[in-house]
């Protein structure tokens, strides 16, 4: 892995940061509006998941690309353009190959643009960094959102009525056919789950439960209490 | 001033190249996309009308209405369908108002005599786990409206069985039901006495 890059950080620990110790979901807690609204169930979280990588990817490399065309004064609107034109992509090809789970994504694919993860990166990460190093970090953040959306998606959905990706046929048409779990009987799910409070609750639990394991892991390995986040610089 | 100028040459060429780009792909995917949402609405249209064939596809009939006893907005579809251009059925578009969470958007489907055939729910917000079951995926309780109609009926039918109508409610939500019962009935009257705006 090492060898990728040179003078820049390996990409180890890019993939450590973003699925992990600097998980855009956990740690930064951004796009929370979507992560929230939309992870009603697995099939919807998966969804919302693979069109923000998707965006990422295409954000964070164009970015880089692009970064030394671009000076300070004119980088926000150009961010701004790139990713907007990202997402109104990939929201006319969802609208003709997905049009189930696009409707079901409803007004949180267009605001995919609005998801601060994504200028975000586009800002610390990719307007610094090699088109390489910035790809492998899209991949890392959005594999980072991805995962946690659909934790939540799928605790909710197994909680609040039983099952998992029950809509995944609906949504994702044919291929999807038999991933449909009944674990229990929806008769007998926690309502709550489903309905918005049920979100923050779960998101909640993820968040202790991130920290608890980092606390043992830190407990064991160094016996001591360091920093659990190290930041990077705010990003607005 | 000259880094200025520049600094709007490189939005402006930037701006020009994601132009390009979208229109390119909208152009490009424009055809199958329409093509992917006219098979879909004829898909939800085909179970809520007789029997083809039809003189048209139902599609190519859409007009748009304004009848405030189906919904408050301008411009709400209907869609009919002809036989030997003798009137065969129809599917209006409802809003039901008063949910327990804001509009239940329906479609009704009625043959000319005005037997209900079917009715659907489009969208709907209402309390997941207990409002849902609208949804046909969920409960088959939107069948009960099947074949009935104002000759087989009186008004007191038109509510949920609690309260002395004809049909089941659901369990723990009766504001739902009855919002649906309630629309349709609505639209059942506006079609008997609008059948010559219907089928003009």
């Amino acid at each position: 892995m090492r060898n990728l890059d040179t003078a820049q950080p390996p990409t180890y620990g890019l993939w450590k940061q973003g699925l992990w110790a600097e998980n855009p979901a956990l740690v930064k807690l951004l796009g929370l509006c979507p992560l929230l609204a939309v992870s009603n169930n697995a099939a919807n979280g998966l969804g919302l998941g693979l069109a923000t990588l998707l965006t990422l990817v295409i954000a964070n490399t164009t970015v880089s690309a692009c970064r030394t065309l671009l000076s300070n004064a004119i980088r926000i609107p150009a961010y701004m353009l790139i990713i907007a034109s990202t997402v109104t992509l990939i929201d006319m090809l969802m609208k003709g190959w997905l049009p189930e789970l696009h409707a079901s994504l409803g007004i949180f694919l267009p605001l995919i643009v609005t998801n601060c993860l994504i200028i975000g990166r586009s800002e610390a990460f990719a307007s610094r960094h090699g088109v390489l190093d910035s790809l492998h970090d899209a991949l890392a953040m959005g594999i980072g959102f991805l995962w946690v959306v659909l934790v939540l998606g799928g605790v909710r959905e197994l909680v609040g009525q039983g099952t998992l990706f029950d809509e995944a046929p609906l949504l994702l048409g044919d291929m999807a056919a038999n991933w449909p779990v009944q674990l229990f009987d929806s008769d007998h799910g926690l309502l709550i789950a489903l309905l918005p409070p049920g979100a923050f609750f779960t998101l909640g639990l993820l968040l202790a439960c991130k920290n608890w394991i980092d606390i043992q892991l830190n407990r064991s390995s160094l016996n001591s209490y360091p920093p659990l986040i190290e930041s990077e610089p705010p990003v607005k | 001033m000259n880094n200025t100028a520049t600094n709007g040459m490189k939005l402006g060429v930037f701006t020009l190249i994601a132009l390009l780009l979208l229109i390119t792909t909208n152009a490009l995917t424009r055809e199958h996309v329409s093509r992917i949402q006219q098979a879909l609405l004829l898909k939800s249209l085909s179970v809520l009308l007789p029997a083809g064939p039809y003189d048209a596809s139902p599609l190519t009939s859409k007009r748009l209405i304004t009848a405030t006893a189906l919904g408050p907005t301008n411009g709400i579809p209907l869609y009919t369908v002809y036989r030997n251009k003798r009137p065969l059925g129809a599917v209006l578009s409802i809003t039901a108002p008063d949910g327990y969470n804001g509009d239940i958007n329906l479609l009704l489907g009625v043959d000319y005599q005005g037997s209900i055939i079917g009715v659907r729910v489009t969208a709907h917000t209402e309390t997941p786990g207990l409002g849902d079951d609208l949804e046909l995926k969920r409960s088959n309780w939107i069948t009960l409206f099947n074949g009935q109609s104002l000759n087989t009926t009186t008004s007191n039918d038109w509510q949920v069985k609690k309260q002395g109508g004809q049909f089941d409610g659901f369990t723990g939500a009766t504001v739902t039901p009855n919002a649906v019962i309630t629309a349709v009935y609505r639209a059942l009257q506006w079609y008997e006495e609008n059948r010559s705006v219907v089928f003009p």
